[in-house]
């Protein structure tokens, strides 16, 4: 690749890769983000490719690494070449995450901007045929809600609510290929920032934006900033949190995987604000494909003086560095993090000395989150008056959701903060799954709370949701139906956090073990009336006294689930029920006389000998025997055992 | 003891890293990315290598989850029990392998070194879950029924 020497470099670079991708008949973007990955997609991006091929009257451009691959060079892209003129010229690129999970893998057409869902390898052949040769309309693999069809992306009902800054590339561009990035506008931001602003000039401008730091904390990115370029200390840091642990969160996930080169430019402009030399991106190792686009996005932007030495011939230097993780949830704490990219064990410690004075390797470090830093680019490209006239004044920009759960639309979301929380679920996702009623939408993970029906009027910002006893966390927005717990879920948090706790406070360590416990009696039917006091105590020392913000608020989904569901809470204790027919222990299995044929199946493989009757007629479950484990149910042929 | 080979090749993986403490933890792991485990011999030489305590290599090894002084399967089976995944019936998917494969508790790997089934939380897939992993490839919306399917495919190219 050719090394980029100046501004100019980089607007010509621009221009050339505006016009080839304008000058191409048709270009197919496959959706690899890890859900269509997992559907398939890489199957479709295989075919699709092999269909191309076979095809020799027209001029085919592939992936980024596809033609490193073949070529032992660069893609077609970067040498410039264009194709014979007469040869129809079409390109087959993989392109992040689209946000629409649940009907992948997805196929973008463009220019027409056809949005094709649930392709298969079958699929592939027709869409050749028809879209590529053809320029006709596959319609079988459009998106259809009832009798309408939709065309495109835009005018399907899930993406016309949402407000699409930080993902506006994703999707859209090749996820590989640092050109496609650059023709789309990257890298503009750094020019702006290196040629027309001072460093102070940029901190300014990102703490006047008021962006809040979107890995939980909402602690004002600037102001961090700031700091840093203040200290003395002249070697300086900056890290990149991509530990995004939280069970149910995937959105930094799918920006490391479908804009890699936004985050990257975002922490160079944060590099040459404070004037660092060095960073990290600290990844999940549960992300490998985030690992792989990231290394690769690296090694394009180093190969062409984006990162590395005198960046665009200003002298400005910044290298940048990948760590994996190693599967510790507590390493998306700062101070955690910082230590295992030191090679140590990730357990926080005492704070103050804060990050932002001594950091990693003890030196002043800007340490932010994905999200954050993919926010940065535009910041520095519209002004910061720009991003805050979006959203509520204290917490402007807009949010990337991760929703999933009990949910119709499932998938990667992006709202202006300030969206109320029934408008995401119901507007955007397209209500309850199979209409089921809504229970609970969990927010937050292992660090948030649960919200009901009474907060669906509730604006989804960090000030909003504090009040509640909920928190924006990082993003993960789990929502559930009847058939769910809230017990169960209360559990299935604690046991999360009492397994990563790291062992190094008291508070947090015996706390959660302690509530655990309590939990784990209660859904197995053994609680007692006075355990909710003591959860309620336990939760309020462990939040009191824990060492890190993890420990601090992992008290939260059960302190936020007795508040809401207290009855739920005491229907398991006092009446020994679980409304949701969720734990084991509480169910109660019965014969329906009705449609018991009296065959004995249920009885010969009952394991305790519950279960008696006469041949021919209805049998009968002793629940003092009964060990509730189901296994007359697997064996009915006649669907005549129910949980009551 | 250890046949040479580990130690030549551990050799290979240090010297793409520097010798200092933070490679430790990038060292291991493309270790155990070899070997699928990390064998506690060429944990004990590496910590001498970079000029570390065996105490405290072996303290940052058994501190991240994702380290095994045990020799794994060949398929690392991976069930997420993230949020999204719990709320839509990853359980008995687990409880279906475990006895599909005749593990329990405390006993991950299968006799024959074919599989090696543990939980993890969040895969990042939520929107199609329940979903697992079996060694890199995600497979999503599993049932327990997919997930038997998927190991007696699996048995099956293995006995080809």
């Amino acid at each position: 690749m050719n090394r980029i020497k100046s501004r100019t470099d980089l607007d010509v670079l621009k221009k050339d890769g505006q016009a080839q991708i304008k000058q191409k008949a048709c270009r197919l973007l496959v959706c690899s983000g890890t859900g269509c990955v997992a559907s398939g997609s890489e199957k479709v991006y295989n075919k699709l490719c092999e269909l191309a091929k076979n095809h020799p009257e027209i001029d085919v451009v592939f992936s980024a690494e596809e033609a490193h691959e073949a070529d032992g060079e660069c893609c077609k892209g970067c040498k410039g070449t264009s194709g014979a003129d007469d040869k129809k010229s079409v390109s087959i690129k993989k392109s992040g995450c689209h946000g629409f999970c649940e009907i992948g893998p997805l196929v973008r057409v463009e220019p027409q901007g056809l949005m094709y869902t649930k392709v298969t390898e079958d699929d592939c052949e027709s869409i050749f045929e028809k879209t590529v040769l053809g320029d006709e309309i596959v319609h079988e693999l459009l998106y259809h809600e009832g009798e309408k069809e939709y065309i495109g992306e835009d005018d399907i009902p899930f993406f016309q609510g949402q407000t699409r800054l930080v993902l506006k590339r994703c999707g859209h561009i090749d996820a590989e290929d640092i050109h496609e990035y650059i023709a789309s506008g990257g890298y503009q931001s750094l020019a702006k920032a290196l040629f027309d602003m001072k460093p102070d000039d940029i901190v300014n401008e990102i703490y006047e934006s008021n962006l809040r730091g979107r890995g939980g904390g909402g602690f004002r990115a600037g102001t961090k900033w700031k700091q840093v370029a203040s200290q003395q200390e002249k070697e300086r840091y900056v890290v990149c949190n991509g530990d995004e642990g939280d069970p149910g969160a995937f959105m930094d996930c799918a920006v490391m995987e479908g804009i890699p080169h936004q985050m990257i430019e975002g922490m160079l402009i944060a590099a040459y604000a404070v004037q660092a030399h060095e960073g990290y991106i600290y990844v999940r190792a549960e992300y490998p494909l985030a690992v792989k686009r990231l290394k690769l996005a690296i090694t394009q932007a180093e190969s062409m003086g984006l990162l590395g030495d005198n960046i665009l011939g200003t002298g400005f230097s910044f290298h940048l560095h990948i760590n994996r993780g190693a599967g510790a949830f507590v390493c998306g704490e700062g101070s955690a993090l910082t230590a295992s990219i030191e090679g140590k064990r990730g357990m926080p410690r005492v704070k103050p000395p804060r990050t932002v004075s001594q950091g990693l390797f003890a030196k002043p470090t800007v340490l932010n989150n994905v999200e954050t830093y993919a926010n940065v680019p535009m910041i520095i490209e519209n002004g910061a008056h720009w991003y805050r006239s979006i959203g509520p004044e204290n917490s402007p920009g807009t949010k990337t959701f991760s929703l999933s759960g009990t949910i119709r639309n499932t998938g990667l979301i992006e709202v202006p903060m300030g969206t109320k929380l029934g408008d995401v679920i119901f507007g955007i996702g397209g209500g309850i799954k199979n209409d089921q009623e809504f229970k609970a939408v969990q927010l937050g993970g292992p660090s948030g709370g649960c919200l009901t029906k009474e907060n669906l009027d509730l604006s989804l910002d960090f000030d909003s949701l504090k009040k509640t006893g909920a928190i924006i966390g990082s993003g993960g927005m789990v929502v559930m139906d009847q058939h769910t717990c809230m017990v169960e879920v209360a559990r299935f948090f604690m046991n999360f956090t009492q397994r990563e706790s790291c062992g190094k406070c008291v508070p947090c360590r015996e706390g959660t073990t302690r509530m655990l416990e309590i939990l784990q009696r209660i859904v197995e039917g053994k609680g007692e009336p006075e355990d909710l006091d003591k959860l309620l105590v336990l939760a309020d020392m462990v939040s009191s006294t824990a060492l890190c913000g993890l420990g601090k608020s992992a008290p939260l989904p059960v302190v936020s689930t007795i508040r809401a569901f207290r009855d739920e809470y005491m229907e398991h204790i006092v009446d020994k029920k679980c409304r949701a027919k969720v734990c084991d222990k509480l169910k109660t299995y019965v014969i329906d006389p009705q449609k018991c044929k009296g065959c004995s199946r249920c009885a010969k493989n009952c394991p305790v000998n519950a279960i008696s009757g006469e041949i021919k007629s209805p049998f009968t479950i002793d629940n003092t025997k009964c060990v509730r484990c189901g296994v007359c149910m697997d064996h009915c042929s006649f669907d005549a055992i129910y949980i009551d | 003891m250890l046949d040479e080979s580990f130690y030549q090749k551990a050799d290979e993986i240090i010297a793409n890293h520097t010798k200092e403490e933070r490679s430790l933890i990038p060292i291991i792991q493309d270790i155990q990315a070899e070997y699928r485990y990390l064998p506690p011999e060429l944990l004990t030489y590496v910590a001498k290598e970079i000029g570390i305590t065996d105490a405290r290599a072996y303290s940052v090894a058994s501190f991240y989850e994702n380290f095994s002084f045990e020799p794994k399967g060949k398929y690392i089976l991976k069930v997420c029990d993230g949020t999204a995944c719990h709320v839509r019936k990853s359980t008995p998917i687990m409880e279906r392998l475990r006895s599909d494969l005749g593990l329990e508790e405390g006993r991950q790997t299968t006799d024959d070194m074919l599989f090696t089934l543990e939980t993890v939380s969040c895969l990042g897939a939520c929107g199609l879950a329940p979903v697992m992993m079996v060694n890199d490839e995600v497979h999503s919306t599993m049932t327990p029924d997919k997930a038997t399917e998927l190991i007696n495919k699996i048995r099956g190219e293995e006995n080809e």
